[in-house]
C-alpha cells in the first residue's frame, strides 16, 4: 500500500479505537482487548489500513508506556507500599520470581537460549493490572482477602517490571542504534555510573524542593492547559534527562513518579497526564494488534491455544500454592488465583523491548503476543466460570446442606450486602428478633456469619439464581445495601423486574444517587451519611448551649425538610441540560438547597402549640378590655 | 436536712422567663438537686435504672414543669409511666419511696381567679392536680400543696424576681426543715407557707 496522509491514518487509528473498544466493552472484555482487536482489523491481515509506518507510530505510542510508568509511580504511595510490605515482599515477589523462573525453564527446555528464556519467563509471569483491578472492582472483590492479596501481587509486578527494564540491554545480543542518542559515551565506566547517579538524585531534589513552587507558580495564572502543559514538560524533560545519561525513559519517568507520589500535586498531575496517557497506550496496543502476524498463529494454532491454556493453569497453581502459605482460605484462594493468572499488559511492552535487543526471536513475540492476548480476552469467562461452577460446587456445600431444612424457617428479610451499612441494619433486627437472609460476596464474612448462625448466601446478589436460592418469592422485605451505587441500581432493577412483591428499602450513597434510585422506582432510600452528618450537628449545638431537645427537633425538622427538597429537586434535575459538568451539577445543587433553607427558615421554628409570645399578646388584650 | 429532687420538665425553656428566674435561684443549692429532663433525654429514652437511683437519693420530690392542658409536658408523664414501676414504687412490694413527699411546681398561663369552681377553667388547681395526689398516695408518699405561679405571660420583671425569691425560700426551707408539717398538709398553695397567699 501507499503512503497514507496523516489525517487518513488519524482517522483510520482513531475510529478504530472508538469502534474496537465500545465493542469490547459491550462483551466485557475490557479496553485493551479492544484496542488490540481493532489493531489487529486495521493491520495487513485483515483490511490492511496500516502497513509498514506502524513501526514508525510505534515510537510515539511507545511514550504511553513511559507515561503509564509515571501514573504507576504517582499511586506508588510510600505509605501504602510500607503497610503491604508483607504481601508485597513475600506473596508478590514469589509470585513473580517463582512463575519465572517455572516458564523460564520450560522455554529453556524447549529450545529457547538462556537470555530468551529469562526474558519470556519473567514477561509472562506478569499479570494484567488492569484487567485484574477492573474486574475485581466491578464485582466489589477488592476488600476481601483475595482482592487486597491481589492487589499486592500486582503492586510487585509493576515494581518487577522496572529491574526487567534495566535487566534487558545487559543480556541483549544486540544493541539497537537508538542508543546513539546518549552523550555519556565518551566518559570511562565510574564517570558514567556517577552522571548517572547525579541525574537521578537531580531527579530527587527536582521533586521535593522545586515542583512544588513551580507548579503554585503556574496554577496562579489560573489556566488548566497551563498545569497540563507543565505536568508533560516535566515528563518529556525527565525522560529526555534519561535518555542523554543512557538510561530507559520509562525507568526515569517511574522514579519521578515515586518520588512524587507524596507530593500535594499528585493527584493533579494524575488527572493531567491520565487523558494522553490513555490515548497513547491505546494507540501503543492498536500498533501492537497490527504487528500481530497472523501466518505465524495460523500455522501454529495448537500450540498457541495449549500455550494459553498450560500457562494459565501454571500461573493459577503456582498462585494457588502461594496463597496457602499466606493464609488465603478456601474459596479466596481460587478467586485470588483465577483472577490472575492471566498474562498482562506489561507482556507488549516487554516483548517489543526484548524485540529491539533481539533476545527473543520475532517470530516467536508474535506468537506469544497472541497467546498473551487471548489468555486477557478470556479473563472475563474465566472469573464466570469460577462464579458460577468451580465455587458454587466446591464452596458452597453449606448452603445446600442446609437448604432442606430451611424450607420452614422461611425469613421475611433479605438483606444484599453485609458490608459496613448492610452489618448495622442486619444486628439491629437480628436484635429485636427478626432473622433476614443475607446475601454477601466476602466468603470470609460469609463464613464468619454461618458460624454465627446466619443464615447467609454467598455471591453476587444481583443474580436470579441466587435471589431465588434466598427466598425472594416468599420473602417480603429487601434491604440493598451494597458498596456501590452502582450494585445497588442493578440490584432495584433485578428486584423490580423478578420479584416485584419486595418492598425494596436501599441504601443511597448521595442525593445523585438518591435521584437514581428515586427513578429507579424505589420509595425508601436512605441516604448513608445524612442522619449522622444531623446527628453530629446536634452534639455541636449543644455544646454552643442550645438546649439539647431543642437540637433534637430541629435535626428531626432539618431531615423532614431536606427529605422534601430532594424530591422537590428531582424535577429540576431533569430539566438541567445534560452537558453541565458533574462537578458544576454539584454546586448548582448544592446552591439550590442553600436558597431553599434560607426560604424556609421559619420552618424551623414551629411549635407553635408552645409559643408563648403569641399567648403572652393574647392575653394582654384581654385583660386590658 | 433533707435532700430534694427537682424534676424539671419545659419543652421551650430557653422561650420561659419566669422559668429562667425560678431555675437560676435553686440550682447550686446544697443538697438540691436539678434535673433537667428535656435536657437529658432529648429523645425522650428515659434511663430508668438511673432515674430510681436519683429517687433513692433525695427525700423530696418536685415535678416543676408548666402547667399545660391542666397537666405535664409529655416527657414527664412518659417519667412517670416508665419509672414508677410496680413492684418497686407501687403494689405490695413497691415500697422504695414510702414516706417521701412530692409536690408539683407550676406556672400557668391563668390567673388565681381563672382556676376556680366559678372561673374560667372551672376548676380549682389543687382539683385538677388530683391524679399527682393519688399517685403519691399509690406510692405511699406525702401529697404536698404546690407552688403555683399565676398569669405567667403577664408578670413584670420585679414581680418574676420577687416568684424566683419565693421559690427558693420555699425549696430551702423544706430542705431545711422549717415548716410544720400540719400547715404542709394543710395548706392550699406551698405559697401561703411563706405568707404569699393567693387569695380571692
Amino acid at each position: 500500500m501507499e503512503i497514507k496522509s496523516f489525517l487518513f491514518q488519524a482517522v483510520v487509528y482513531l475510529a478504530s479505537a472508538i469502534i474496537g473498544v465500545n465493542i469490547a466493552k459491550r462483551m466485557g472484555l475490557g479496553v485493551i482487548i479492544g484496542y488490540l482487536f481493532a489493531g489487529i482489523v486495521i493491520g495487513p491481515f485483515v483490511l490492511g489500513f496500516v502497513g509498514e509506518e506502524g513501526k514508525d507510530l510505534m515510537h510515539v505510542a511507545e511514550f504511553g508506556v513511559v507515561m503509564m510508568l509515571f501514573v504507576i509511580g504517582l499511586e506508588l504511595e510510600p505509605n501504602l507500599l510500607w503497610r503491604m510490605r508483607k504481601l508485597i515482599l513475600g506473596l508478590g515477589a514469589l509470585q513473580v520470581l517463582i512463575t519465572s523462573l517455572l516458564i523460564g525453564f520450560i522455554a529453556y527446555f524447549f529450545g529457547q537460549t538462556w537470555q530468551s528464556s529469562v526474558a519470556i519467563g519473567s514477561i509472562l509471569a506478569l499479570s494484567s493490572t488492569a484487567i485484574v483491578m477492573q474486574t475485581l472492582s466491578e464485582k466489589s472483590l477488592l476488600k476481601t482477602t483475595a482482592g487486597k492479596s491481589a492487589f499486592a501481587v500486582l503492586l510487585a509486578q509493576d515494581i518487577a517490571v522496572i529491574p526487567l527494564l534495566a535487566l534487558f540491554p545487559l543480556i541483549a545480543t544486540k544493541i539497537p542504534e537508538m542508543e546513539t542518542g546518549s552523550l555519556i559515551h565518551d566518559f570511562n565506566g565510574w564517570q558514567q555510573t556517577l552522571i548517572v547517579l547525579v541525574a537521578i538524585a537531580g531527579i530527587i531534589f527536582f521533586g521535593r524542593y522545586l515542583l512544588g513552587p513551580i507548579f503554585s507558580w503556574v496554577s496562579k495564572t489560573r489556566q488548566r492547559e497551563l498545569f497540563m502543559a507543565t505536568a508533560l514538560l516535566m515528563v518529556f524533560a525527565i525522560a529526555e534527562l534519561m535518555v542523554i545519561v543512557g538510561l530507559s525513559p520509562a525507568l526515569g519517568t517511574f522514579l519521578a513518579g515515586v518520588v512524587l507520589a507524596n507530593s500535594e500535586y499528585r493527584h493533579e498531575l494524575e488527572s493531567d497526564i491520565d487523558p494522553f496517557k490513555g490515548l497513547l497506550l491505546g494507540l501503543f496496543f492498536i500498533t501492537v494488534g497490527a504487528t500481530i502476524d497472523f501466518k505465524i498463529i495460523a500455522a501454529n494454532i495448537f500450540t498457541v491455544f495449549f500455550l494459553v491454556f498450560g500457562l494459565m493453569l501454571l500461573k493459577a497453581i503456582v498462585l494457588f500454592v502461594l496463597a496457602r502459605f499466606f493464609g488465603v482460605k478456601s474459596d479466596q484462594k481460587i478467586i485470588f488465583a483465577v483472577s490472575l493468572s492471566q498474562m498482562g499488559e506489561f507482556a507488549f511492552v516487554l516483548f517489543s523491548f526484548a524485540g529491539q535487543y533481539a533476545i527473543i526471536d520475532q517470530a516467536l513475540i508474535s506468537l506469544l503476543i497472541s497467546v498473551v492476548a487471548i489468555s486477557m480476552a478470556l479473563t472475563p469467562l474465566v472469573f464466570l466460570l469460577n462464579e458460577r461452577v468451580i465455587l458454587p460446587r466446591f464452596f458452597t456445600k453449606v448452603k445446600q446442606e442446609r437448604a432442606t431444612d430451611d424450607i420452614d424457617e422461611q425469613h421475611k428479610v433479605i438483606i444484599a450486602g453485609f458490608g459496613r451499612y448492610g452489618n448495622i441494619v442486619g444486628r439491629f433486627l437480628r436484635a429485636n428478633g427478626v432473622s433476614a437472609t443475607v446475601l454477601d460476596n466476602d466468603s470470609d464474612r460469609v463464613d464468619l456469619l454461618r458460624k454465627f448462625g446466619y443464615k447467609v448466601y454467598y455471591g453476587d446478589a444481583s443474580r436470579f439464581d441466587l435471589m431465588k436460592a434466598a427466598g425472594a418469592e416468599k420473602a417480603e422485605i429487601i434491604i440493598i445495601a451494597m458498596d456501590t451505587p452502582q450494585q445497588c441500581l442493578e440490584m432495584v432493577s433485578l428486584v423490580k423486574k423478578y420479584f416485584p412483591h419486595l418492598k425494596i428499602l436501599s441504601r443511597a450513597y448521595d442525593r445523585n444517587d438518591s435521584y437514581d434510585l428515586m427513578e429507579a422506582g424505589v420509595d425508601h432510600i436512605y441516604r448513608e451519611t445524612v442522619d449522622s452528618s444531623l446527628r453530629l450537628g446536634t452534639d455541636a449545638l449543644k455544646m454552643l448551649g442550645f438546649r439539647a431537645y431543642k437540637t433534637h427537633r430541629a435535626a428531626r425538622t432539618f431531615l423532614k425538610h431536606d427529605e422534601k427538597s430532594l424530591i422537590d429537586l428531582i424535577n429540576l434535575r431533569n430539566d438541567s441540560s445534560s452537558y453541565i459538568s458533574v462537578a458544576k451539577e454539584k454546586i448548582t445543587e448544592l446552591e439550590d438547597l442553600i436558597l431553599r433553607d434560607l426560604k424556609d427558615e421559619q420552618i424551623l421554628e414551629r411549635d407553635m402549640g408552645w409559643d408563648n409570645k403569641a399567648l403572652r399578646k393574647g392575653m394582654a388584650k384581654e385583660t386590658n378590655d | 436536712m433533707a435532700s430534694v429532687l427537682i424534676l424539671f420538665a419545659h419543652p421551650v425553656f430557653e422561650k420561659s422567663r419566669i422559668n429562667k428566674a425560678l431555675i437560676q435561684k435553686i440550682s447550686d443549692l446544697e443538697e438540691v438537686t436539678l434535673h433537667d429532663l428535656y435536657e437529658e433525654y432529648p429523645d425522650f429514652d428515659i434511663d430508668v435504672e438511673r432515674e430510681q437511683e436519683l429517687l433513692l437519693k433525695h427525700d423530696i420530690i418536685v415535678f416543676h414543669h408548666p402547667f399545660y392542658w391542666y397537666s405535664t409536658p409529655p416527657i414527664l408523664k412518659q417519667w412517670v409511666d416508665l419509672v414508677l414501676e410496680y413492684g418497686w414504687a407501687y403494689g405490695t412490694k413497691g415500697t422504695k419511696l414510702r414516706n417521701k413527699k412530692l409536690f408539683n411546681a407550676i406556672t400557668a398561663g391563668g390567673g388565681f381567679n381563672a382556676y376556680q369552681n366559678d372561673g374560667h377553667h372551672r376548676y380549682t388547681i389543687k382539683e385538677l392536680l388530683i391524679p399527682f395526689d393519688q399517685t403519691a398516695f399509690l406510692c405511699k408518699m406525702t401529697y404536698y400543696p404546690p407552688f403555683v405561679v399565676h398569669n405567667a405571660h403577664l408578670l413584670k420583671p420585679k414581680e418574676i424576681e420577687a416568684f424566683a425569691d419565693d421559690y427558693l425560700k420555699i425549696i430551702t426551707g423544706l430542705r431545711d426543715g422549717v415548716f410544720n408539717e400540719d400547715d404542709l398538709v394543710k395548706a392550699n398553695y406551698m405559697n401561703n407557707l411563706i405568707g404569699k397567699p393567693y387569695t380571692l
